[in-house]
């Protein structure tokens, strides 16, 4: 299967840079094939998939409740997976974005329960949004800090305080933090009503929507527009044209990586101060994760991140109407959600590779070059 | 007869070979023995696209042989010992193994047929043991890995052979040259009986290497045959029965070290006859250009490289301004690290670095950048250029910081533009515009932006490194015209060349590297390919030297 | 608190994190075998959910534990091929296709198994008293007073421990994750076996599923694995790659799950949540620790792990 069974002097090798064109293709083809693969699971599984398509249709978009509550959850979605774009564009694999969000609201609360408990909304609001920033890059910075300094691998140990923030989170709200007035349920006291974020008429969506697509249109011309972005993809695409460019790499992956947690943080932050109004148990069904599919789906480009993040609220509440419309469970939602990266991911090779008779580049001697692995 | 060979049971083999052998000058091993040479290759041919790598090659060896192949880098010396080693397919041609046809489909085909290869690059796994490394290639049935008999069948092997590898110790203890004898044993415990050696001595230290042929000539009198890869003459001479040379996928040559002496096997290599010596550096006069002040100063420099070994070992260079320094030298023997040195990528261990008569030693690529260094690499897409990007991307890798391209923290969208297209006016590269990914451009005008974007600025010093490899001849031209104009402007220059030819056209004086030592400066106009191909090959210049041109010429 | 802590209660804990602990160690087994073949797989614990379901709706189905068992050895290995598919063949980014398998995992349980959350399993893994052994003071009680799936984990862990480090296959699954150029030109199909591996792991971690949808909490519930699957990938690196070292790491982990439920039933207020970091923390540690090339060696991570392999040169 590996090697395709190809003759020997044939070779799959990176083809040359895909265009925008292809690329959007092979993303549109990928969701239609997981949707059509996703429908044969459903109908293997004895539900009619057309009639469980259009009941998450028209249950996420079908009516302006459904509408808002997408756009409720494009959110954290969004402000999540714009962190772990920025620096999966740097080849950081950041997966701690959930950790990095529980620790962006664990410092707004904080901000807000005991630091600044009397002050009025302008300066609460952007007193919480600083902590939260501060709260998850310091989060993320760690990861980093273990990258830049000792070489280890900022996946394992950014997964690693995933959990850590989460347990951390747990005591606060069963511990020190926990209100007392409320029973004994696991949670902090509702912060000032001049830490939340106003509401968009009468829905649930609010300000921290904004948050995010003002921080697309930052990072968008930050990548494209800055010297700083500039870097950043250099970095990405060749490291060691940046260090023959002479830019400062260590200090990169530790900005970028504090740049990724802040981010996250304030999707935290944005949860704690628009929708839940108090540090709770379970703050997150998995933001984090689900912010990795936003940031690849959505080619690691901000504007695809919004797109993506708003597909993916959709089809999670779509999932959600369906517990109500046919008694489904809603976790046919993520099962497609996987499904779409499994394809995205197998679509790619035919964008990355391409079949190809071996001539070597430049002298015919295989023996003279080391025989080294090509880099991940 | 030959069941005795096609048993890889080594042991059996081995001591029939060694029991009945009568004396080391026996060809076969064991008798009654037909008189079939060891390896046969018949009309091998091999392209790469255009390239002819191996253009109709006859090879044959005996039993009991070293037969050394020598020749230019790209000769295609590798690539035929390649289709030996069953790596690749010929395009046609056949093989023989002691007078049985055979055909590989893989290099574990052509190990069963007892042809092995140590290759530059080790293939051995660091944190294993030696007998472990041998157990990971041996073809055999049963579940246990049965060390202890490995163990003590490979430490029999180490004795016989004298190879003194103790098969408990771990690869990441062990020094190159021990790594290579594990490589060795391994090949004689898989049964190989036919060891091919790809520049074998390159990675080690004269000690190692005086003990490799040893070992190599002891393996040949046991009736093993040997081929031996070197650009190194004088170890040729010392260690081989037959010399082969190699010349533009051909060989051109065969012949003993009793017939021949290093200096007709130096022009062998070299390949040119003596007229197109003569003719070739009048072909691009250099106007003389008095060379001003000195713009590079390495003193006594050291560098250690990615083996691990001294790669540079007391360096003395010094370039002018409006003079460019060539280097020759074969490829691995310090070019790449002295690259690195002097434009920041590497450290050195010892010694300084002046340029414009400020210590730049281990300073980083960017300060040594803004010193006014420009820097083509040897591997322009690893290292100076950023293949997924666009060519304005590319354009401005060096440019980014400063205005008019710098903007505060922007990069100026227009600067950016029209500075891309400047460049890519000026110096004539061939592409659909600047938003087009760079990869998609052909090597030479690939080449050409990365040289465009490196003179931008008038450098003080140029450090280019094969900048014309694996580039079309009209792109050749321009990169060589350019060079020619920025000596003219005042430019000093170190070029770094395994091209002969364009080290000749375009230096004023070439510097000769040997096992990171300079083995000798001499002026480019009049000089002797000759005694340059001498130098590469580490043999230091003599009084006697013109006499014995004479005498061989 | 002392008062508390018996010498009973002590052993009751330690009994249940044996118990408690392997269904983490056999995920954890599992992801150990993916990634000493070099082969990061992030989606355990979607295995692991989906092997749980297996294990729970093959068991209702067929009456008996045992086939329950095989249909999450079965469904893990089909979850784990997606991966090898992905990664090994198309060499896809093996941490964006490991978290997918993970939310796909999560996703198709939870809808496969709609119908049947809750419904108690007509058999499951019970304790069974090894006859002699069980009665050793102490030991007994912790160790074979348990159900065949801990006997069977106690058998795959010495297994797979003389697998790896004493037989030829086991050479090679480590030199394809240390070297695979090198066991590429010792003519080993690194492909080929590093996808075997994935696969097999994959079943593994689906018994590890099943290990508590037929062990430790019959019957199936949505995201019941609540996190296992994590714990077992970083208890790989917390064990330096070593079986036995994993079956100590499982049961610590397991005797956290244990202990933090029955203290707190017993009325101390040890913060569970701290203690419930360390091993996190922990494997932090180690993994800075392994990334100088010394310490690296002592722990032995492979060192291709996570590194695609492909044969660009040769053929």
């Amino acid at each position: 299967m590996a090697r395709l069974g190809l003759p020997r002097d044939y070779q799959i090798e990176r083809a040359p840079a895909p265009s925008r064109g292809s690329t959007a293709l092979i993303s549109l083809l990928s969701v239609f094939l997981a949707l059509l693969f996703g429908g044969l699971l459903l109908a293997l599984a004895g539900e009619n998939p057309f009639v469980v398509y259009q009941a998450m249709l028209s249950g996420a978009l079908g009516d302006w409740n459904g509408v808002a509550e997408t756009l409720v959850k494009t959110t954290p979605l969004l402000l999540a997976g714009l962190g772990v774009a920025v620096a999966f564009r740097m080849q950081l694999w950041n997966i701690g974005a959930e950790g990095q969000l529980y620790w962006g609201a664990i410092f707004a609360t904080g901000a807000a329960l005991f630091i600044f408990p009397t002050a009025p909304a302008w300066i609460l609001v952007p007193a919480m949004i600083a902590a939260a920033l501060f709260g998850g890059g310091l989060w993320g910075l760690i990861p980093g800090v273990l990258r830049a300094w000792f070489g280890a691998s900022e996946i394992i140990t950014s997964l690693m305080l995933n959990y850590v923030a989460i347990l951390f989170s747990e005591y606060l709200v069963h511990g020190p933090w926990r209100d007392p007035a409320a029973f004994g349920f696991p949670g902090t006291p509702p912060i000032p009503d001049a830490g939340w974020l106003p509401n968009w008429g009468t829905t649930r969506v609010h300000l921290g929507l904004l948050f995010g697509l003002v921080a697309a249109l930052i990072l968008w011309v930050m990548l494209r527009r800055t010297r700083w972005g500039y870097e950043i993809s250099v970095m990405g695409e060749n490291p060691r044209a940046a260090l023959y460019a002479g830019m400062p790499t260590k200090r990169t992956i530790l900005l970028v990586m504090a740049l990724s947690g802040a981010l996250a943080g304030l999707a935290g932050m944005s949860e704690v101060a628009g929708i839940g109004h108090q540090l709770q148990r379970n703050l997150s069904p998995g933001y984090g994760y689900a912010a990795i599919i936003v940031a690849w789906l959505g080619r690691l480009h901000p504007f695809g991140a919004v797109l993506v993040a708003f597909l993916l609220a959709a089809l999670t509440v779509g999932g959600d109407r369906l517990q109500m419309s046919l008694g489904l469970p809603a976790a046919i939602a993520p099962m497609l959600q996987g499904t779409i990266l499994f394809f995205l991911l197998g679509g790619d090779l035919l964008t990355r590779y391409r079949l190809s008779r071996r001539v070597p580049a430049a002298l015919p001697d295989p023996l003279d070059r080391p025989h080294e692995a090509p880099q991940p | 007869m030959a069941i005795g060979y096609r048993l890889s049971a080594i042991g059996f083999s081995l001591s029939c070979r060694l029991a009945v052998l009568p004396s080391p000058m026996t060809l076969s091993p064991c008798p009654p023995t037909p008189p079939s040479p060891a390896i046969a290759m018949r009309g091998i041919t091999k392209r790469f696209g255009q390239l002819i790598a191996n253009d109709h090659i006859d090879f044959a060896s005996p039993w009991g042989e070293v037969h050394a192949l020598v020749g230019e880098n790209g000769a295609g010396k590798s690539t035929l010992m390649s289709i030996l080693a069953g790596l690749y397919r010929p395009d046609s041609g056949s093989i023989e193994i002691d007078g049985q046809p055979v055909r590989f489909r893989s290099p574990r085909d052509a190990i069963a047929q007892g042809i092995g290869m140590v290759y530059q690059h080790f293939m051995l796994v660091d944190p294993f043991t030696v007998a472990e490394n041998v157990v990971l290639g041996e073809r055999r049935k049963g579940v246990a890995l049965e060390l202890p008999r490995v163990e003590r069948e490979l430490r029999e092997l180490s004795d016989r052979y004298d190879l003194g590898v103790d098969p408990r110790s771990r690869i990441w203890q062990l020094s190159v040259g021990e790594q290579q004898r594990v490589e060795i044993l391994r090949l004689l415990y898989l049964g190989a009986r036919i060891l091919v050696f790809d520049e074998p001595t390159a990675v080690l230290t004269p000690q190692e290497a005086e003990r490799l042929i040893g070992t190599l000539r002891g393996m040949a009198a046991q009736g093993f045959t040997v081929i031996f890869i070197s650009h190194k003459l004088d170890e040729v001479l010392q260690v081989a029965d037959r010399i082969s040379i190699l010349r533009r996928g051909k060989i051109v040559a065969s012949t003993t070290p009793g017939e021949t002496d290093r200096h007709t096997l130096a022009r062998l290599m070299v390949g040119r006859e003596l007229a197109s010596f003569v003719e070739r550096p009048a072909a691009e006069p250099h106007e003389a250009v008095v060379p001003g002040e000195p713009v590079l100063v390495l003193s006594n420099v050291g560098a250690i490289g990615e083996k691990g070994l001294p790669a540079l070992r007391n360096v003395d260079l010094e370039v002018r301004a409006g003079e460019t320094l060539g280097i020759a030298g074969v490829a691995g023997n310090g070019q790449t690290e002295l690259a690195e040195i002097v434009t920041g990528l590497r450290r050195v261990t010892g010694g300084t670095i002046q340029i414009a008569g400020r210590d730049m030693t281990n300073r980083s690529a960017g300060q040594i950048a803004r010193a006014g260094v420009a820097h083509v690499p040897e591997d322009r897409l690893a290292t100076g250029l950023i293949g997924g990007m666009d060519l304005s991307a590319n354009a401005i890798l060096r440019e980014y910081g400063t205005p008019p391209i710098s903007n505060g923290p922007f990069i100026a969208g227009k600067a950016t533009a029209s500075f891309t297209d400047r460049l890519i006016a000026n110096h004539d590269v061939k592409t659909p515009g600047r938003w087009a990914k760079l990869r998609t451009l052909s090597g030479g005008n690939q080449q050409k932006l990365l040289l465009a974007r490196e003179l931008e600025g008038a450098p003080r010093l140029i450090v280019a490194v094969h900048p014309t490899r694996g580039v079309d001849v009209g792109a050749t031209e321009a990169i060589h015209h350019a060079l020619r104009d920025q000596r003219a402007r005042g430019a000093a220059t170190l070029l770094i060349s395994e091209d002969l030819d364009e080290l000749l056209a375009l230096s004023d004086r070439i510097a000769v590297l040997f096992e990171g030592r300079v083995m000798g400066i001499l002026p480019a106009r009049g000089a002797d390919p000759e005694q340059i191909g001498l130098l590469m090959a580490g043999v230091a210049p003599d009084p006697s030297f013109a006499g014995q041109t004479a005498a061989h010429g | 608190m002392s008062d508390i802590v018996t010498p009973a209660f002590v052993i009751s804990v330690l009994a249940a994190a044996v118990a408690a602990g392997t269904a983490i160690l056999y995920a954890c087994l599992g992801e150990l075998i993916t990634e000493r073949a070099g082969v990061l797989n992030l989606g355990i614990e979607g295995i692991m959910l989906v092997g749980a379901l297996a294990g729970a709706g093959g068991c209702i189905w067929s009456g008996s534990a045992w086939v329950g068992a095989g249909a999450a050895l079965a469904a893990g290995a089909a979850m784990a091929s997606i991966h090898a598919l992905l990664t090994v063949g198309l060499r896809a980014n093996q941490v964006v296709s490991g978290l997918a398998l993970t939310i796909f995992g999560g996703g198709l349980s939870a809808f496969l198994g709609r119908n049947i959350v809750g419904v108690p399993p007509p058999a499951s893994f019970r304790t069974v008293d090894i006859p002699l052994l069980a009665d050793i003071p102490v030991l007994g009680r912790i160790l074979f007073q348990q159900s065949a799936l801990v006997y069977i984990s106690f058998a795959l862990v010495a297994f797979l421990w003389w697998y790896v480090f004493r037989t030829r296959a086991g050479l090679r699954l480590r030199a394809i994750g240390e070297r695979p150029e090198a066991a590429d030109a010792m003519g080993i199909d690194v492909s080929r076996l590093r996808a075997l591996y994935v696969i097999a792991g994959g079943a593994l971690a689906g018994l590890g599923g099943a290990a508590i949808s037929l062990g430790t909490n019959p019957g199936w519930t949505e995201g019941m694995t609540a996190g296992r699957g994590w714990i077992a990938v970083a208890l790989v690196i917390f064990a330096a790659w070593n079986p036995a070292r994993a079956a100590v790491g499982a049961y610590l982990f397991g005797g956290v799950e244990a202990g933090q439920f029955r203290l707190q039933t017993a009325g101390v207020d040890l913060s569970p949540f701290f203690l419930s970091m360390l091993p996190y923390l922990f494997t932090i540690l180690v993994l800075v620790l392994s990334t100088r090339e010394a310490t690296r060696r002592i722990l032995s991570a492979p060192a291709a792990l996570g590194r695609p392999y492909m044969r660009e040169e040769r053929g």
